[in-house]
C-alpha cells in the first residue's frame, strides 16, 4: 500500500485523527481504559485501537459495564471477540442494583439506566482507578453534542463541570489533571453515522448480527418495535410477539431499544437504506437514530 | 440506486474540508450554516421536525423554515454559563465532506475564533450587504490571517435587502480588498454575493445576480485546494509514543504533520540530532511504501538511536530549529491575565516544557493594528513576547508549519489551557545567558562554611507571625554557628523592590526577585530565611522550582485571618478595612494557602518557642543542620 495520490480521503483523515487521539492518551494517561458497549461505534473504536498500536496490543483493557439486560447476540460477541483479538476485557455489574432487582420493566428506563449503567460506570472506574476512559460518542449524534470537547474533564465525583472544559487547539491536547480527576476521551467525535458504517464495510469489521435485518419476534409499544429476546420479557395483557423483519440502528438494553422494519440483510443493504433515507423523508429515524435515553426524553416531551 | 461498491468508492475518495464560519451577531451566520446543512440533507428527521416546530412557534419567517433556529442551542447554554467555544457541524456533498467550525461571535470571540481557526483550512467571512465592511470584519480577517488560513471566502449576505445591486457588491469587494492589503494577507480571497435566507448563490446560481460570474459558495468550498502544500513541506513527525511490540520491534508512532516519508529516507531526530534511516513504515493497514502528511504511522529505523516522545523526526537537509528561547505571538484565553516572569507549562508538538514569559514587547490593538505598550495580557488580547524554555525543543516558525510552530500555555496549578502561541522565530542569544561554569561552585563554598545551604520560605498573612519566628529561627541557627541570611518582606521592599506596588503583577515580580536573590545566596552557601506573605501558590511554586529537591522548605504560618486581624500589630488591617490601603492580602487580595508545605505552624495553639523548635527540628530531621 502506498500513497501515490497526494491526498487522503476523509475516512483516512478521520482514521488518522482517532489514532492520534488514542496514542495521546496512551502516552499521557496513568491508567486508561476503553469503554466497550459492543455496538457499532465500539466496534470501530476497538478496531482503530488495534491499528493504532500494531504490532503491539492496545496498552489498555476494555471495560463493559453490563446492565444484565443486553441482547443475547451482544453477549455472544463480547465473550468471543476481545479474546480473539488478544485484548483484555473487564466486565462490571452493579451487584447492589442486581440485589435490589433493578430492571427496566419495574423501574422504567430512567432508574434502570441510572443504576445499572451510570452508577455502575462510576463504580467500575473507581474500583480500578482508571483515570482516562475512551467513549464512542460522536458529535453528530445530537445537536447538543456539536460543541463537546474531545477531552472531557470530570471531577473526582465524576461530575461534568461545564466551566472546567478546555479549548482544543491544533492537535495539542492538554490532558493534565489533578489527582482524582478523570477524563472521558471521544476519539470518534468527528465521525458521522455514515462514516462509521462505511468504515465497518471497508474494513470488514465484525458487528453484532442485530444490525442486519432478520425475522425477529417483536411487540409494538407506543409505535416502537421491541424485540422479545428472552423469557424475562413482560407482556402486557393480550400482547403477543409477532415475527417481523427488523434490524437495529443502535443497541442497548433489549427492552429499551427500538427496532426498525427493514430488508437490509447485509451491510451493503444497511448503507443503501441509510443513504436512501438521507435523501428522502427520513421517516423512521426519529426513534432509532438516538439512544434509548433520548428516546425516553422524547417520549416525555410528547413525541410519541 | 448505484451499486454499493461504487457508492463506497465515491465516499472513499471524498476529501475533507474543515472551515471556519465567522460573522458578527445578525450577519446571518446561523441562517447560512442552517441553509448549508438543510440543502446538503445533513439534518436528521428529529432535527427537521424540531426545526419545523420551532419555526412555526417563533413565527419569524412566515411559515418558512428559520434556519437560524438550528444552532440556537448555543444561546441557551450560554445563559446557563456553560462555556462554549466552538460548535462543529458536518455535511457532505458528492465530492467532499465538510466540518464547519461555528464560533459564537460574542464577547469571547477572539478565544473562540482562534480555537476554531486553529484546525481550519479555509474561512468564510460573512458581511451584511447593508452594513458593508465593519470593525468585526476587520477583526475576523486579522485573526484568520494570523492563524495562517490561506483561503478566505467572503459571503456578502442579505443581497436581497440591497436589491441584488452589483454596485453595492463591487463597493464591498473594493473595501474588503483594502482590509486584506492592510493586514498583508498573502492568501487568496474570493467574494460571493449571497442571500442565506433565500439560498441565493449558496448551492444554486441565481437569476437575481446575472452580473455575477464567480463560483457559488458551495462550488467554491468543494473546489478549494488545501492539502498539497503540506506534503511539499519539509518532513516533520513529532513522536507520540514509542512502540515496543517485542524485543525486536522498536517503532516510533506519530502523525506526519508535513512532508512525505518512505523506507530508506535519511532522517534526523531533533533536538537530539541523532541520525538514521527509515526501515519500515507501519500504517493502519500494514506496511506502507510511502506515507504523507496527515497519516498516523509507526516508523522503525535502521539504527538504535536515542529518541523518545516529543522528539521530531525530520530530514537532515531541512531540520527544524532547536532552541530554548523564542519569540511568539500569544493569544490569551483565560480570565487570569498573563503576567511577566510567571512560569507556565508549554505544550508544543508532543513535548511539554517549562516556559517563562519575559516582559511583553507590545500588545496589539486588533482594530487599528497598532502596537500598544503593556505589562500584562488580558483575556482575548494578543501580544508579542519572548519565552525562555526549561530545555531546548524542536520547532518551526508558525508561518512555515502550523503544527510544529504552535503551542499552548498551561497553568501549572489549575492545569487549564490559558494561552495559545504562534512562534515567530528562535532567539539566538541562548549561549550568552548560559551560566558560566566556575570552579568555585556551591559545593566548594558550602564545604568552606561547613554547612548545607537551604531555603526556609515562610508564607502567611500579614500579622501571622512570620517575622517573629524568622528572627528567632535565625538567632538560633546563628547561635549554633551557622551562616544565615534573613530576607524580610518589609526590608526588601524598601530597597531592591522599592519600585514595586501591590498589584498582582507587582506581587509576582516581587517574589520572582526575592526567589532569585535567595538562589544566589544559596549558591553562596548560606541558609536563607525568607519571610514574605507570598500569597500566590504559583509564585511559591516558581520559587521552589529554582532549587533542587530538598533545598527548599515551605513553612506555612497558619494563622487564621480573624486572629491576624485581631493582633493587627502594624495597624494595617484597620487601614485596609477602612479603605486606606488597597490590595491588602486577606482583605481585598487573595491568600492561597499551601497545599502541602514541608512545615506547618499553628500560632494559635503553639508558642513562639514551640514554633521555632518545630522549624529547627525539621532541619535536623532532614540532616540540613546537625542536631544541637
Ligand atoms: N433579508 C435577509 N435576511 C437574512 C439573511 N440571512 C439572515 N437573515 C436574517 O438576519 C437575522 C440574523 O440571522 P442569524 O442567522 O440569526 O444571524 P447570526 O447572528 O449571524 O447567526 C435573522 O432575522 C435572519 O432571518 C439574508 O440573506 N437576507
Amino acid at each position: 500500500m502506498s500513497h501515490q495520490t497526494d491526498r487522503l480521503s476523509h475516512l483516512e483523515r478521520l482514521e488518522a485523527e482517532s489514532i492520534h487521539i488514542m496514542r495521546e492518551v496512551a502516552a499521557e494517561a496513568e491508567k486508561p481504559v476503553m469503554l466497550y458497549s459492543i455496538g457499532k461505534d465500539s466496534a470501530v473504536m476497538l478496531d482503530l485501537a488495534m491499528r493504532a498500536f500494531a504490532p503491539a496490543k492496545p496498552p489498555f483493557p476494555l471495560l463493559h459495564v453490563d446492565t444484565t439486560w443486553k441482547f443475547r447476540d451482544m453477549y455472544e460477541m463480547r465473550d468471543r471477540l476481545p479474546g480473539e483479538l488478544g485484548v483484555d476485557l473487564l466486565v462490571y455489574v452493579n451487584e447492589e442494583g442486581v440485589r435490589q432487582g433493578v430492571n427496566p420493566f419495574d423501574h422504567g428506563s430512567e432508574v434502570h439506566t441510572d443504576v445499572m449503567k451510570t452508577q455502575a460506570l462510576k463504580q467500575a472506574l473507581d474500583k480500578h482507578g482508571f483515570d482516562v476512559a475512551f467513549g464512542g460518542a460522536r458529535r453528530d449524534e445530537e445537536r447538543s453534542r456539536a460543541k463537546e470537547r474531545i477531552f472531557s474533564f470530570r471531577t473526582p465525583q465524576h461530575a461534568w463541570d461545564p466551566k472546567n472544559q478546555r479549548p482544543e487547539l491544533w492537535r495539542l491536547f492538554n490532558a493534565r489533571k489533578r489527582k482524582g480527576e478523570s477524563i472521558r476521551v471521544f476519539p470518534l467525535s468527528n465521525w458521522t453515522e455514515l462514516d462509521v458504517w462505511l468504515y465497518i464495510y471497508a474494513h470488514e469489521i465484525p458487528i453484532v448480527p442485530l444490525y442486519l435485518a432478520a425475522e425477529r419476534p417483536v411487540v409494538e409499544r407506543d409505535g416502537t418495535l421491541i424485540m422479545v429476546d428472552d423469557d424475562r420479557f413482560r407482556f402486557a395483557d393480550g400482547e403477543h410477539p409477532r415475527m417481523r423483519k427488523v434490524r437495529f440502528r443502535t443497541l442497548g438494553c433489549y427492552p429499551l431499544t427500538g427496532a426498525v422494519e427493514s430488508d437490509a440483510e447485509d451491510l451493503a443493504g444497511v448503507i443503501r437504506e441509510m443513504l436512501l433515507t438521507t435523501s428522502s423523508e427520513r421517516q423512521g429515524r426519529v426513534i432509532d437514530h438516538d439512544s434509548a435515553a433520548s428516546m425516553e426524553r422524547k417520549k416525555r416531551e410528547g413525541y410519541f | 440506486m448505484a451499486e454499493i461498491s461504487d457508492l463506497l468508492a465515491a465516499h472513499e475518495s471524498k476529501s475533507l474540508l474543515r472551515f471556519l464560519m465567522c460573522g458578527s451577531v445578525d450577519d446571518g451566520k446561523s441562517t447560512l450554516i442552517g441553509r448549508l446543512l438543510y440543502e446538503t440533507q445533513a439534518l436528521y428527521a428529529d432535527q427537521l421536525a424540531a426545526l419545523e416546530d420551532d419555526s412555526r412557534r417563533a413565527g419569524t419567517q412566515d411559515g418558512e423554515l428559520d434556519f437560524a433556529l438550528l444552532t440556537d442551542g448555543l444561546a441557551a447554554e450560554r445563559e446557563q454559563g456553560i462555556t462554549i467555544d466552538v460548535a462543529y457541524r458536518h455535511f457532505s456533498t458528492e465530492h467532499r465532506h465538510f466540518i464547519v467550525a461555528d464560533a459564537p461571535g460574542h464577547e469571547q470571540y477572539t478565544r473562540n475564533m482562534v480555537t476554531g481557526a486553529s484546525t481550519a483550512d479555509c474561512a468564510v467571512i460573512l458581511i451584511d450587504a447593508r452594513l458593508g465592511v465593519s470593525r468585526q470584519t476587520r477583526r475576523h480577517s486579522y485573526l484568520v490571517a494570523l492563524l495562517g488560513i490561506e483561503h478566505v471566502v467572503v459571503a456578502v449576505n442579505k443581497m436581497d435587502t440591497v436589491d441584488y445591486s452589483d454596485e453595492r457588491f463591487a463597493e464591498i469587494q473594493r473595501a474588503y480588498a483594502d482590509v486584506m492589503a492592510r493586514i498583508e494577507f498573502r492568501g487568496e480571497t474570493t467574494c460571493i454575493p449571497v442571500s442565506a435566507l433565500h439560498g441565493t448563490n449558496v448551492l444554486k446560481r441565481s437569476a437575481e445576480t446575472p452580473w455575477y460570474e464567480g463560483p457559488m459558495l458551495m462550488e467554491y468550498l468543494e473546489g478549494v485546494e488545501v492539502e498539497s502544500s503540506a506534503i511539499a513541506s519539509p518532513v516533520r513527525m513529532p513522536i507520540q509514543w514509542v512502540n515496543r511490540a517485542s524485543s525486536d520491534f522498536r517503532g516510533f508512532a506519530g502523525t506526519i504533520v508535513a512532508g512525505a516519508l518512505a523506507p530508506g529516507d535519511e532522517i534526523v531526530a531533533a533536538p537530539s540530532e541523532s541520525r538514521s534511516r527509515v526501515q519500515r513504515i507501519v500504517g493502519p493497514d500494514g506496511d506502507l511504501q510511502r506515507a504523507i502528511a496527515g497519516q498516523a504511522v509507526t516508523v522503525t529505523l535502521t539504527d538504535e538511536i536515542d529518541c523518545s516522545r516529543g522528539d521530531v523526526i525530520a530530514t537532515p537537509a531541512e531540520p527544524p530549529t532547536v532552541s530554548d528561547q523564542l519569540q511568539a505571538t500569544i493569544v490569551w484565553m483565560h480570565e487570569e491575565p498573563m503576567l511577566r516572569g510567571r512560569n507556565y507549562l508549554m505544550r508544543i508538538g508532543e513535548t511539554t516544557v517549562g516556559a517563562t514569559v519575559s516582559p511583553l514587547k507590545y500588545k496589539l490593538n486588533v482594530d487599528s493594528l497598532e502596537h500598544v505598550a503593556a505589562t500584562r495580557l488580558q483575556l482575548n488580547e494578543i501580544g508579542r513576547c519572548d519565552l525562555e524554555l526549561s530545555r531546548p525543543v524542536a520547532f518551526d516558525p508558525y508561518r512555515i508549519n502550523r503544527d510544529t510552530g504552535a503551542f499552548i500555555l498551561i497553568d501549572r496549578i489549575t492545569n487549564e489551557t490559558v494561552g495559545a502561541g504562534l512562534i515567530e522565530f528562535a532567539l539566538r542569544r541562548s549561549q550568552n545567558i548560559r551560566w558560566q561554569a566556575v570552579t568555585v561552585d556551591r559545593a566548594a563554598r558550602s564545604t568552606a562554611l561547613s554547612q548545607t545551604p537551604c531555603v526556609l520560605w515562610l508564607t502567611g498573612l500579614s500579622g501571622a507571625g512570620k517575622s517573629t519566628i524568622a528572627n528567632r529561627v535565625e538567632a538560633e541557627l546563628h547561635r549554633r554557628g551557622h551562616h544565615t541570611y534573613l530576607l524580610d518582606g518589609d526590608n526588601v521592599r524598601h530597597g531592591l523592590n522599592r519600585d514595586l506596588g501591590f498589584t498582582d503583577a507587582d506581587r509576582v515580580e516581587n517574589i520572582r526577585r526575592v526567589a532569585e536573590v535567595s538562589r544566589l545566596m544559596l549558591d553562596a552557601g548560606l541558609i536563607v530565611i525568607v519571610s514574605f506573605i507570598s500569597p500566590f501558590r504559583s509564585e511559591r511554586q516558581m520559587a521552589r522550582r529554582l532549587f533542587d529537591e530538598g533545598q527548599f522548605l515551605e513553612v506555612f504560618i497558619d494563622t487564621p485571618l480573624a486572629v491576624a486581624e485581631e493582633r493587627d500589630t502594624k495597624g494595617l488591617y484597620r487601614k485596609a478595612r477602612s479603605g486606606q490601603l488597597a490590595n491588602f492580602t486577606g482583605i481585598d487580595s487573595p491568600y492561597e494557602p499551601p497545599d502541602d508545605p514541608e512545615i506547618r505552624l499553628d500560632t494559635t495553639s503553639q508558642t513562639v518557642e514551640e514554633s521555632v523548635g518545630a522549624v529547627i527540628g525539621a532541619l535536623e530531621e532532614r540532616e540540613l543542620v546537625p542536631r544541637g
